[in-house]
């Protein structure tokens, strides 16, 4: 078992649930989600720590109904060659929100893009929390989620319309490759239009 | 070319049919590819293209990177519906007469991709002319496929209207009836036993 749960346990007392081995060896520590920016950032910056490095950020959600929906953080640190997990768990009848990574790791910002695209998890704080895998008008819902239908929500007719109605240029525009740093820079009525995702209209909606 | 077709509709005579020929033996045999390479079907396509196989034999020299100055766009890969209206400007932009080579299963049927990203088929977005069955196909396939299109180029006519049909998309956004499209996408052999949903 990775000695960091145990100094995660004397700082953060209750915040701190259970921890377990993987298959792989790895240890998995599991985080109050409203602890978890705290007990992040101190991971980061505390010495004996460093995990200075978020390999990955990605969900699980179980075929048991009754099991948590989890959030997986991987940190890695690079100076003293350790790895650990941090887990999350969220009710998945509930809302789905969780504090952003994001300001304390930038290399988050797409990775948490990504979980919210595949399973719907808001996070609270992103920059810029916008699908990235489906175009951004997808109506269909999260495809990761196990309620989800393997073949989508739609007809195969409706998902090839809307497809062709998205506007290619909407995902690949100058914004887009730009906005991870300008987003501060923008007016803040393109910043809220850009939050709610307000491109790629379906020109032939009603 | 438009005004030479006109005068000439009706019955083929001998000068229309030697003009076609040679307009015909000229077309196939300088076919500009436009790869839309999006998947392992891809790697195949650039050992056609590589020396070993050589398409460069058939006509195919000049890969045309710009759907703007070729004649066949050929689609290796699955193709996803985020890709879809990709697809279809590049095809827009093509000037005809054109041709499509659906380069693989997936390409032409979605293949083991029976899911909610992927396209079933990508006639259900652009005309196809030839299937390529495989795999991936191996090369020796993608060539047999350019050789049957020359075969039909070079039975095409200029007279034929078909030739210049874009097939633009209906006020829908389509470009078949939605019940065609349900009907092609289809899920088909293994893929039958998946369930909708979990
Ligand atoms: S047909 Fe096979 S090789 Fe070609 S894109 Fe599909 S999975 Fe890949």
């Amino acid at each position: 078992m990775n000695p960091s749960v145990d100094a995660l346990r004397t700082t953060f007392g209750d915040a701190i649930g259970r921890a377990e081995a993987a298959r792989d060896g790895e240890t998995i520590a599991f985080v109050r989600p409203d602890r978890l920016t705290d007990v992040m950032r101190w991971l980061r910056d505390t010495p004996g720590q460093a995990y200075d490095y978020l390999v990955d950020v990605t969900a699980v959600e179980y075929r048991d109904r009754e099991r948590a929906l989890e959030v997986v953080y991987f940190l890695r640190s690079l100076e003293r060659h350790a790895d650990l997990r941090v887990k999350v768990e969220l009710d998945p009848r509930g809302e789905l929100a969780v504090d952003s990574v994001t300001p304390l790791w930038a290399g988050a910002n797409w990775l948490e893009r990504e979980v919210y695209d595949m399973f719907g998890v808001t996070f609270r704080g992103h920059p810029d929390l916008r699908r990235i895998l489906m175009w951004e008008t997808y109506a269909e819902g999260y495809p990761l989620r196990k309620d989800f239908p393997l073949r989508g929500r739609f007809s195969r007719a409706e998902q090839v319309r809307q497809a062709l109605n998205a506007n290619p240029e909407a995902h690949y525009s100058l914004e887009e490759l730009s906005i991870a740093e300008a987003f501060d820079e923008v007016p803040a009525e393109m910043r809220e239009r850009l939050r709610r995702g307000e491109r790629g209209k379906l020109p032939f909606d009603e | 070319m438009k005004h030479v077709s006109k005068e000439i509709s009706g019955s083929p005579n001998w000068l229309v049919t030697r003009f076609d020929h040679l307009i015909n033996w000229a077309r196939a045999n300088s076919l500009w590819p436009m790869p839309f390479g999006t998947a392992c079907c891809a790697i195949e396509f650039m050992a056609t293209a590589a020396s070993r196989y050589d398409f460069a034999r058939f006509g195919m020299e000049r890969q045309a990177f710009s759907p703007r100055q070729a004649d066949v766009l050929i689609c290796a890969g699955r193709l996803p519906f985020k890709l879809a209206p990709v697809i279809r400007r590049v095809y827009d932009q093509m000037p005809q007469p054109k041709w499509v080579i659906s380069m693989g299963a997936c390409a032409s049927t979605g293949g083991i991709f029976d899911n909610y990203a992927m396209v079933q088929g990508i006639d259900t977005v652009v005309p196809v002319d030839v299937y390529v069955p495989g795999c991936p196909p191996r090369p020796e396939g993608l060539l047999y496929g350019v050789l049957m299109l020359h075969k039909k180029i070079k039975g095409e006519s200029l007279a034929l209207p078909a030739l210049r049909d874009e097939q633009p998309l209906d006020a829908k956004g389509l470009r078949m009836p939605p019940d065609e499209i349900d009907e092609i996408s289809e899920p088909f052999g293994n893929s039958v036993h998946q369930f909708r949903s979990s």
